[in-house]
């Protein structure tokens, strides 16, 4: 087998415009997450996100681009340019064939089928613009950064809710390992905050109105955030043999369904995701130093990923920090872990662990090491990322310092 | 309390329950019923589409929301407040 390294990551969320800003934010414990500001906001009753506030779409994309590029593709691409670029790989001959592009999203362009069915339903006109379906379809970004850097191997979307991106990058993951491929593009990207997005969040009743407290008691619910994280994965001997700048090794996935209901956490499905994940790593839990909690912020999500944390990890769990970083970027719902994937690195290679913010209250039921409030230093060699997703499907990734 | 509005919330969460309405007494939690919490906010979305009213309810703080669940009678008395309230 394959190992599998981490040569490029970049972003776009609401605490940064790229990876050095994210971290630094995040490394401060700044919130991102502040009044939501788009047409039809009175009538929302929940109208606070981590929104990107100075995005500068025009700026950035010419006439012809801006027809086909939802804000969830704008998200990506400007990523992957980072991404790729840090990688410093250039996707010709061989390499580009054997090189493709794995995305995570949920609702894909969201924001372009409110914006249409505005235009039909609202505005009663009769038409609509040629490039909506190429615009809205969740595959667009991946195809976009694939015809764009000529990424011609395996490329598709995964849309698992808030796991996509684990899920995703957990392809790639396994794609590279196996020796299907040398390199790929992967990560996820979210762009929900437009009214029909939060207006359909509204109904389950589980959004915050005032702010995202993982794990603390006085917790009242998610809050949802937007943008996208995308990294190069590769073959390591690939990186190794190029000279490339190794951020991390990716060293273990696992995935679960809970196969109980629609939208409650499963303890022991949570659980096995996180045991397996590292038994695919073939690490001992005393081994793991930090977990980038899916920690959404909820009643429900936060005192079953602190059972099932509990369960998998034995006496461990006490030893080691979880955080939730959603607390400052908000919830990026299929693009969640590949932003959280950042804070990860930036453990296992800064020594430098997220805080959970907003931590008010300790809660019985959540009694790990939140890291609340403020960073912390330390050194860790291996670290885990969770996603659980609604649906009960699970998706973990266990990541080890380069070496 | 009045029969119109109690006789109406009763409908709603016995159809929730999957019961004759005649079977639906008073003192009975939606626990009781079994109603589970996608059954709490679906009876919740039914409750403002029928009457026309906002309910604050976050499923994240049940016991904290102004809006009492803890039984149907419970229900039937914080409906007709919000109405009081939201239609004067």
């Amino acid at each position: 087998m394959k190992r599998v390294v981490i040569t490029g990551a970049g972003t776009v969320n609401a605490l940064g415009l790229d990876v050095k800003s994210t971290l630094s934010a995040m490394a401060e414990g700044k919130c991102g997450i502040g009044e939501l500001n788009f047409r039809d906001v009175d009538r929302l009753s929940i109208k606070i996100g981590g929104q990107i506030h100075e995005w500068d779409a025009e700026g950035r994309f010419n006439r012809q681009q801006m027809a086909l590029y939802d804000r969830f593709t704008q998200f990506t691409l400007v990523a992957a340019e980072q991404a790729i670029s840090q990688s410093g790989l250039e996707f010709v001959g061989e390499l580009a064939l054997r090189s493709g592009v794995i995305l995570g999203t949920s609702g894909g362009g969201l924001s372009t089928q409110d914006e249409n069915y505005r235009v039909v339903y609202e505005e009663g006109k009769n038409r609509v613009h040629p490039f909506v379906v190429p615009k809205l379809m969740n595959n667009a970004a991946c195809s976009h950064v694939s015809m764009e850097y000529n990424l011609k191997g395996p490329s598709f979307t995964v849309a698992t809710a808030c796991a996509s991106s684990n899920h995703a990058m957990g392809q790639a993951f396994n794609m590279i390992r196996s020796g299907m491929a040398t390199a790929m593009v992967t990560g996820g990207s979210e762009s929900m905050l437009c009214f029909g997005g939060v207006k359909a969040w509204e109904g389950l009743r589980v959004m915050s109105k005032d702010a995202c407290r993982p794990f603390s008691l006085n917790r009242n619910g998610m809050v949802q955030g937007e943008g996208a994280a995308v990294f190069v994965f590769e073959d390591y001997d690939h990186a190794k043999a190029r000279g490339a700048e190794i951020l991390a090794e990716v060293i273990g996935f696992a995935m679960t369904s809970d196969a109980s209901d629609i939208v409650m956490p499963s303890k022991q499905g949570a659980a096995r995701a996180i045991s397996g994940a590292l038994t695919d790593a073939r690490v001992n839990p005393e081994q793991v130093g930090y977990i980038n909690a899916h920690g959404t912020g909820t009643a429900a999500n936060d005192k079953t990923e602190c059972a099932a944390v509990a369960d998998a990890l034995g006496r461990h769990a006490d030893n080691i920090m979880i955080s939730s970083t959603k607390s400052m970027h908000g919830h990026l719902i299929g693009g969640t872990g590949a932003v959280e994937l950042l804070a990860c690195i930036m453990a296992l290679r800064d020594g430098v662990i997220a805080p959970t913010i907003n931590y008010e209250e300790p809660d019985p039921e959540c009694a790990l090491d939140v890291v609340p409030n403020e960073a912390r230093d330390a050194n860790v060699d291996i670290v885990l990322s969770n996603a659980f997703a609604f649906g009960g499907l699970n998706a973990v990734m266990a990541l080890k310092k380069a070496s | 309390m009045s029969q119109d509005v109690k006789t109406q919330i009763i409908e709603i969460i016995a159809e929730q329950a999957v019961l004759d309405p005649a079977d639906v007494s008073m003192d009975q939690s939606l626990d009781d019923l079994g109603i589970d919490s996608l059954g709490l906010v679906e009876s919740i979305f039914a409750i403002e589409e029928t009457f026309d009213i906002s309910v604050p309810f976050n499923a994240n703080e049940p016991e904290q929301s102004d809006f009492d669940i803890s039984s149907v009678a419970a229900i039937v008395k914080a409906v007709e407040n919000l109405i009081a309230d939201q239609k004067s």
